[in-house]
């Protein structure tokens, strides 16, 4: 190993950190804006050009509140949660090809941190630890409201990551590898090549459950909105709430990359046109997130469990069984 | 040396974890330091290039670990001291060095007598996870299938214990309906204590 690339990797490491969170930041204000536009408001507009800055008072706001910790908390794991949602959504993105790789100045630059063979169940796997913040936020908080979040947050997200899982099984089992750049180069031809077309069902589903896994509108049980209080982020303040909120827009940011990669078509040959495709498509599947949260209302716990089990997974199984038999005769 | 630090940073991170998942007697320590030793584990299958066995290692325990989360809610306040009954500790700790020991013995024996050599090393041409999909599938297949079986058993037995009444919706149901199904299952376990 040497040093050009540790610092390679460092510097990979830095600047993804500082985009996404960056990112995150402008989600909050894209996402007000969008909201306001589709229910006939204004959103943010009086803190600079078109309300802009709001990103940075709100930053601010979070960065000097005072940190409050309630006193029967148990305080080690009440501190931490907030973290680990946050760490681990960053995580998940070093398995992440955010781009084609490309010259500059003669020298090759790949844009992932880590590209192991096994990238997609690295990402999936990373995220799931990330649902550890809620759930722990939720227990250690002392708060009878913040505790049955916690539990209602730990069975969706347990239940939705079968969803997930299966849902990727087949189009994994027609690429016949785990790594992200494998399955881009598999998909390299153009449109027609796209995993979509040969696997809709699988695309719907990894969609939906992406909703879940993010804890985005239609599947928004993690804080319950109806109960007028937000859920295990209720006793948190200052930046360890805002840690939660980076790790979730992070989280939707970098579950559309790899919707984008997986079904369609990611960075295609990797030339300039397909890179700025890639980033279209994602952003594409973040605006969805919004307009959802625009058009729909929540569903109730009972229902979305029902749509888990005895919906999605039937058919997720069926997908898979079809698959293999279309791959064997 | 880099695998060296990565190495002994886990190593120390892994012991530590587990010792207060041992030592403490608040619930959520416990189950918390759990789950992050278990997390820990994957970086030893990554540092020695098992990257497949290392995923599924921290797929499997953070959904494994959160099963035992649920438990640590029903049955205790997971923001007080649990207060444990030590009858006999000379007993436990005698048993628990014990333990320790023999553990340490039957890690150490194939190493010592240098028995030690890899059945299926680790082929460059060949990626992880279809190396292990072939050994599995051709020399440990029937325990794999029996493992399957014993899955499907355990998942059955579960919606059996757990499904009574699943065809009925409470929150479909007005307070009359629920109070008069409670009052027919209450008076048939009493029925069923009789006999």
């Amino acid at each position: 190993m040497d040093m050009a690339f540790i610092i390679e990797t460092i510097v990979k490491i830095v600047v993804i950190l500082l985009v996404f969170s960056a990112l995150a930041g402008l989600g909050t204000y894209f996402e007000r804006k969008v909201l306001a536009f589709m229910q006939r408001r204004l959103g943010p507009m009086h803190v600079g050009p078109f309300g802009l800055l709001q990103v940075a008072a709100d930053g601010i706001k979070l960065f000097t509140k005072e940190d409050i910790i309630p006193q029967n908390v148990v305080k080690p794991i009440f501190k931490i949660a907030p973290v680990i949602t946050a760490a681990t959504a960053f995580m998940a993105a070093a398995a992440i090809p955010f781009w084609p790789q490309f010259t500059v100045f003669g020298y090759t630059v790949h844009p992932i941190v880590a590209d192991v063979n096994i990238g997609i169940l690295y990402v999936l796997g990373v995220m799931a630890i990330g649902l550890y913040g809620p759930l722990l936020g939720g227990m250690a908080s002392a708060n009878k409201f913040s505790l049955i979040s916690a539990a209602r947050s730990a069975a969706v997200f347990i239940s939705y990551e079968v969803i997930s899982g299966l849902s990727l099984l087949a189009p994994l089992m027609l690429v016949g590898s785990l790594s992200l750049i494998d399955i881009n180069n598999y998909q390299a031809g153009g449109i027609g090549n796209w995993i979509v077309w040969s696997q809709p069902v699988a695309f719907i589903l990894f969609w939906i459950a992406a909703f879940a896994e993010t804890g985005r509108t239609p599947f928004h049980l993690v804080a319950n909105d109806h109960e007028i209080i937000d859920g295990f982020g209720t006793e948190y303040s200052g930046m360890r709430w805002g840690l939660f909120f980076i790790g979730e827009y992070a989280n939707m940011f970098f579950i559309s990359f790899v919707i984008a990669i997986i079904f369609l078509g990611g960075f295609g040959d990797g030339s300039i046109a397909g890179a700025f495709q890639l980033l279209l498509k994602v952003a594409f599947f973040f605006f969805f997130f919004l307009w959802t949260r625009a058009a729909w209302p929540d569903v109730r716990p009972d229902q979305l469990m029902w749509l888990c089990w005895k919906v999605l997974m039937p058919i997720a199984v069926i997908n898979v069984v079809i698959t293999g038999l279309v791959m064997m005769f | 040396m880099f695998e060296a630090i990565a190495f002994y940073l886990f190593a120390a991170l892994t012991i530590v974890m587990f010792t207060i998942t041992v030592m403490t007697s608040q619930a959520l320590y416990a189950l918390t330091a759990m789950a992050a030793g278990m997390i820990f584990i994957s970086a030893f299958f990554f540092i020695l290039g098992a990257d497949f066995l290392g995923a599924i290692q921290i797929i499997v325990y953070t959904g494994a670990v959160m099963a035992i989360y649920a438990f640590g809610m029903m049955f205790f306040d997971t923001t007080r001291n649990v207060v444990e009954k030590r009858s006999n500790p000379r007993f436990v700790v005698v048993l628990g060095a014990l333990a320790a020991v023999l553990v340490v013995f039957i890690v150490l024996a194939p190493i010592v007598t240098t028995n030690l050599n890899a059945n299926y090393p680790i082929d460059l041409a060949v990626g992880n996870s279809q190396a292990i999909g072939m050994v599995l599938f051709t020399k440990y297949l029937v325990p794999f299938e029996l493992a399957a079986v014993m899955l499907l058993v355990a998942m059955i037995a579960g919606i059996v214990l757990a499904g009574k009444k699943m065809d009925k919706s409470l929150t479909l149901m007005t307070e009359e309906d629920i109070a008069l199904m409670h009052d027919s299952f209450t008076h048939e376990s009493t029925q069923e204590e009789a006999h």
